[in-house]
């Protein structure tokens, strides 16, 4: 089976996974940002995605997707670290040209996934998984609300956001480039693309992060002041 | 030795057996036959193939046939007897046969497909090849290289070799030294490296398949002779230092020249002479051992920590104009460092070779353009800080191409150059200077590139064959393709088709036994000699006495020197070379050592050839033969004839035997490049 | 012209392919700017064999910088801190006076190291063997101007084929990959009509030997093009998995 067996097989795999959550990521995000236009937007999304096979089904291929990509990274990353021989450099540089990002994806990777722990923790684990045990969700708006206003909560997810878009920035074209769809033309672009992709999507998910950071607490503050 | 007796038996009336006259040695009666077929010219070739001997499928793949040495004779012969069912046995020193020094070959092959529509022809490439070795050259085997030369340019692109193409998508040419026309293939600045990829992808599409056995860092180190004929070989495992023994029904050597005798010189710092010199030490006749190309543009030697000469390709000879300044005093300032190439105004530059030879201007062969260098530099003429420099200008060119045409033309080397000499050539001239580069003689061999002993063919620059006195820019690719692709596997079945009945011999007969007593107990003594000075150290004094007497300008005088001077430095080396570290490990010094050995010898033996040819012709010149004007004299009453020099013994001077050279087709004149 | 500077040396040592290797570091005073790196380790050597030692061993030939023998890691770059050059095109001009210059065989798992800075590079040749290669016999063959060819390609096939099999993209990748070099093989044979015709056929067999070869996967971090001396662009790698990934989805 090709995308086991050959090197280009597995990338092909990490490519199309990653490809797939970044979608994932956009629609996410897009989500996300309805709940500072409309609070009864938001919930109503909550409520649509809820315990309803369709979403259960989408949740399902989702945690496929990650799983799988975490599987192939790890496997990638112990067949690398094996292709590297057993002594190292003493002195090792950067070469011009190389991003940092594509260097540290491993350690960047592990961050993002922290990060989704947490996220599920907090927000999943009391929404979708709460409705299929057969109990109320929370309220979407009102977990969001009460989740940011905590300031190390908003920032871990800062620091998480920040992981991603570095992991993103490199992701999107190195997917685009092992599927094979880049030229000398196109090399450049394809970069330009991903850093696009990388900053709207961690723009999204960090202005609710902030909006609602600041909502909790500095208008409360200015209310009491008031 | 058998030798003797064999070639008396072949010989055929027709060719003249000529007496030796050396002195000290018996008259040696044997004769040398050249075995060129019968027929007029254009039909000689042909003939021979409709004629020869041919060796059947299931035969084929009973018969082994070793190939030493992975450039584009070998590797290309390697690939196509292992396409024809042969089994075969390649060797090469590098780690991987891809790194052969025709690989460094930069501007060109050359072919007669008048694809230019100039007036190209297969004659006018042989009547070409011929003038530009001055009259010293088989005009059979040249006319068979011209007529081979379309079939390797064919045979190349079908092998994905990326030559340069018009915007049609027809293939492009260039013009190069010695030739009206543009007949010369290129891609980029790297044609050699892509000719030999080609070579390789075949050999390695054969090394998969199993029929070429590949031994990389492998060095052979003496050719095994059982009955008069060659059999296998003795090399050395350059990793674990073990000698190996390899039996074969033929030997086919394709391993370079031996420009290294100069030390610097444009060739790999590997090249080297000893599997030639091996050869002759069994009894192969080394042919015209005097000639050496000295290539013109070179980058200059620059120091005394200098490890090799860099060449700068003759294609920059298309766009350059070289120059020397027309004023003394000026020429004074720039050794000095106080004027610039550029800071001298049109006037007083002198570009001498248009000046002497108006008809091909730059683009005169190369020994003529390298004399005309040193002339002027002789003449305290030269532009850099040792005086040993001229001008290579391209400002004309960039005006009248503009900068951007003469980078994609020549940016590579243009880039070399810089990094190199650390000037950029857009807006400084490039300084060069002639430089070793490739070498005409080597070992005799007959139309069916057989050598003297049977069994053992050479190819490519190892042999003497196509190239006479001087080479043409571009044909060295060619001869070694069309050697290895096109003439060995024809001409070496002649010989396998008599060998079909003799079954794989065993490495333990004493023939083995005594060829490898005899590498050991070699190795042995130079192993022992513990001396105080390097293998480079001593290398560096050969090379400057052969540079200073059997270089460029060659006197009665200065050869007699040069003999003595290498009797010197052969003893010097013999008593106190220091090898360190171990035989039986990787032991580069070990290596090296082998091979100055046989480059003092090859070094006294070219010293002696050119003593011996009281004229100039070509890459060969004689300061006592030039005309009036300085240019290279023939005697073409005398010397018409390939001086083939057999070894006699250590210690005995060898003995020159010769082959007459018939011009039967081609009327012999003074090469005129002037009009 | 005639600058000289003073450096610092250290060098690996290893005596055979299972010896532990070290760094030994040696002083070298009065080397010219204007000598190669590679001229640098003559001098080093000369001095070691006055001493009477063991010479450090490395491999080179040509020293112009096309047979791509010689190798290298110079001060955590292969073929050295320059871009575009091979280390026998490397000056000590580009090393100022006093510095430590730490010299390092490639290391990767498929080129084991035989002495010194001297490494086995015949995977290599392995790859090609399996299939870089257009399968034609000699002789035979049509017209070289049968098939004309655009001049785009030919010549974005003559950057591919500069590659000179040096090894440095598989040293500099931090996951031991072979990508570039492979890539370099198969964009060259794929972008000319010579070679299409088993184009599906050679990606499959070549990247399968690379695999097997027990050389990395590509993750695309680009080092690999940065450090090849002949500049064979990243664009090549593309190329060789859309080759791979349609051949396969072809199957």
């Amino acid at each position: 089976m090709w995308l086991i067996n050959s090197s280009v097989g597995r990338k092909f795999v990490m490519s199309i996974t990653g490809a797939c959550l970044v979608l994932f990521l956009l629609f996410h995000g897009t989500m996300n940002l309805v709940a500072i236009i409309s609070e009864d937007g938001y919930n109503m999304i909550c409520e649509f995605l809820g315990a309803n096979w369709y979403a259960l089904v989408g949740t399902a291929g989702l945690a496929f997707l990650a799983c799988l990509h975490i599987l192939y990274a790890l496997i990638l990353n112990v067949q690398n670290y094996r292709a590297r021989g057993t002594a190292r450099y003493a002195v090792s540089d950067r070469s011009n040209g190389v991003e940092w990002s594509s260097m540290n994806m491993l350690v960047l990777g592990f961050i993002i996934l922290a990060g989704i722990v947490l996220h599920l923790c907090n927000f999943w684990a009391k929404m979708q998984l709460v409705e299929i045990m057969g109990e109320e969700p929370a309220s979407g708006v009102e977990l969001i609300k009460y989740t940011f206003s905590q300031w190390y909560y908003a920032l871990l997810y800062i620091v998480w956001l920040f992981s991603l878009w570095f992991h993103l920035t490199h992701g999107v074209w190195s997917s685009m480039q092992t599927l094979g769809w880049s030229n000398n033309i196109w090399l450049p672009r394809i970069k330009c693309i991903s850093n696009i992709v990388a900053t709207l999507v961690v723009l999204m998910f960090a202005a609710v992060v902030v909006y609602f950071f600041i909502a909790g607490n500095c208008c409360g503050a200015a209310a009491c002041a008031a | 030795m058998a030798t003797k007796k064999d070639i008396q038996e072949t010989a055929t009336p027709k060719v003249e057996a000529v007496k030796e006259a050396a002195p000290k040695a018996k008259a040696v009666e044997e004769k040398i036959d050249a075995k060129i077929p019968e027929g007029p010219l254009a039909e000689k070739w042909s003939n021979y193939k409709a004629h020869q001997k041919l060796v059947n499928p299931a035969n084929k793949r009973k018969l082994d046939v070793i190939v030493v040495g992975t450039g584009l004779a070998g590797a290309s012969a390697a690939a196509s007897l292992a396409e024809m069912g042969f089994n075969v046995l390649n060797f090469c020193i590098q780690d991987s046969p891809r790194r052969a020094h025709s690989i460094a070959a930069q501007g060109g092959i050359n072919a007669a497909k008048n694809y230019q529509n100039d007036g190209d022809s297969v004659y006018r490439l042989f009547y070409d090849t011929i003038k530009g070795g001055d009259y010293r050259a088989r005009e059979a085997n040249v006319y068979r290289l011209a007529e081979v030369s379309n079939n390797i340019i064919d045979q190349c692109v079908a092998q994905g070799v990326p030559f340069a193409r018009e915007y049609g998508g027809l293939l492009d040419n260039r013009s190069f030294g010695g030739a009206q026309v543009s007949r010369t293939f290129y891609a980029k600045g790297q044609t050699g490296q892509q000719l030999l990829l080609g070579a390789y992808s075949a050999l390695s599409r054969q090394i998969g398949k199993g029929k070429v056995k590949m031994y990389s860092r492998y060095e052979m180190l003496d050719v095994v002779i059982i009955d008069g004929r060659a059999r296998g070989i003795i090399a050395r495992n350059l990793v674990t230092g073990r000698i190996e023994r390899f039996f074969a029904h033929a030997v086919v050597l394709g391993t370079g020249g031996y420009g290294n005798t100069f030390f610097l010189s444009t060739n790999a710092m590997a090249s080297n002479g000893s599997a030639a010199m091996q050869i002759y030490k069994k009894g192969a006749y080394f042919a015209n051992p005097c000639y050496a190309q000295i290539h013109p543009t070179c980058i200059p030697v620059h120091g005394a920590f200098q490890s090799k000469l860099t060449l700068m390709s003759e294609s920059l000879r298309n766009d350059g104009r070289i120059w020397v300044p027309k004023k003394l005093e000026d020429a004074k300032a720039l050794q000095a460092g106080k004027l610039k190439g550029r800071d001298i105004p049109e006037e007083d530059r002198d570009y001498y070779l248009e000046r002497r030879y108006p008809a091909f201007g730059n683009l005169v062969p190369r020994d003529v353009a390298s004399r005309a260098a040193k002339e002027r530099c002789d003449a305290g003429f030269g532009v850099n800080a040792t005086g040993l420099a001229v001008f290579l200008d391209f400002s004309d060119a960039i005006k009248r191409l503009g900068k951007d045409v003469v980078a994609q033309k020549y940016g590579n080397l243009f880039q070399m150059y810089e990094k190199i000499v650390d000037e950029n050539p857009y807006e400084d001239p490039m300084m060069i200077f002639p430089a070793i580069h490739y070498t005409m003689g080597g070992i005799w061999v007959d139309y069916e590139l057989m050598t003297s002993i049977k069994g053992l063919f050479c190819i490519g620059e190892a042999n003497f064959s196509d190239h006479g006195a001087n080479r043409l820019g571009a044909s060295a690719l060619m001869q070694g393709l069309a050697d290895g692709y096109f003439v060995l596997p024809y001409t070496i079945q002649n010989y396998l088709a008599d060998q079909i009945t003799v079954p794989r011999m065993s490495t333990d007969l004493p023939e083995f036994d005594e060829a490898e007593k005899a590498v050991k107990d070699k190795i042995a003594k130079l192993m022992s000699i513990q001396g105080t000075r390097s293998v480079d150290s001593i290398h560096r004094e050969l090379g400057l006495v052969m540079w200073d007497y059997v270089g460029m300008g060659r006197t009665k005088a200065g050869l007699e020197t040069a003999i003595k001077k290498i009797d010197e430095i052969r003893k010097l080396f013999w008593s106190s070379v220091y090898i360190p570290g171990k035989a039986d490990d990787l032991n580069v010094e070990l290596e090296k050592a082998i091979r100055l050995a046989d480059f003092i010898e090859i070094g006294q033996l070219m010293a002696r050839d050119a003593l011996m040819r009281e004229e100039s012709c070509g890459g060969h010149f004689r300061e006592e033969y030039q005309t009036p004007e300085g240019e290279a004299l023939r005697q073409d009453d005398k010397f018409s004839f390939a001086s083939c020099w057999k070894y006699m013994g250590e210690g005995k001077e060898p003995v020159m035997l010769k082959e007459p050279l018939d011009y039967e087709f081609t009327e012999r004149k003074t090469r005129n490049y002037k009009n | 012209m005639d600058k000289t500077i003073n450096i610092t040396l250290k060098v690996w040592r290893q005596a055979g392919p299972k010896a532990k290797g070290h760094f030994e570091t040696y002083k070298l005073n009065n080397i010219s700017t204007d000598s190669s790196f590679l001229e640098m380790l003559d001098v080093l050597n000369e001095q070691l064999i006055s001493e009477k030692k063991e010479p450090v061993v490395f491999d080179h030939d040509c020293r112009e910088g096309i047979c791509g023998m010689c190798s290298l890691y110079i001060n955590g770059h292969p073929h050295g801190p320059d871009s575009a050059v091979t280390t026998c095109q490397l000056h000590m001009r580009r090393f100022h006076d006093g510095e430590t210059i730490t010299v390092e065989p490639w290391r990767s798992n498929a080129f084991p190291v035989i002495k010194d800075l001297m490494v086995d590079r015949r995977a290599y040749d392995k790859i090609i063997q399996a299939g870089g290669f257009v399968s034609v016999n000699t002789g035979g063959v049509p017209d070289a101007n049968a098939i004309p060819i655009p001049k785009k390609n030919a010549d974005e096939a003559m950057d591919n084929a500069s590659c000179i099999g040096c090894g440095a993209c598989a040293a500099a990748c931090k996951n031991g990959s072979a990508m570039l070099f492979v890539a370099a093989k198969v964009s060259q044979l794929a972008l000319l009509p010579q070679g299409r015709v088993e184009a599906a056929n050679r990606v499959k067999a070549m990247l399968g030997k690379m695999d097997e070869l027990g050389f990395g996967n590509c993750t695309n971090t680009g080092a690999c093009a940065a450090e090849c001396p002949k500049s064979v662009p990243l664009s090549a790698i593309a190329r060789l998995n859309r080759e791979f990934i349609c051949a396969k989805f072809k199957d």
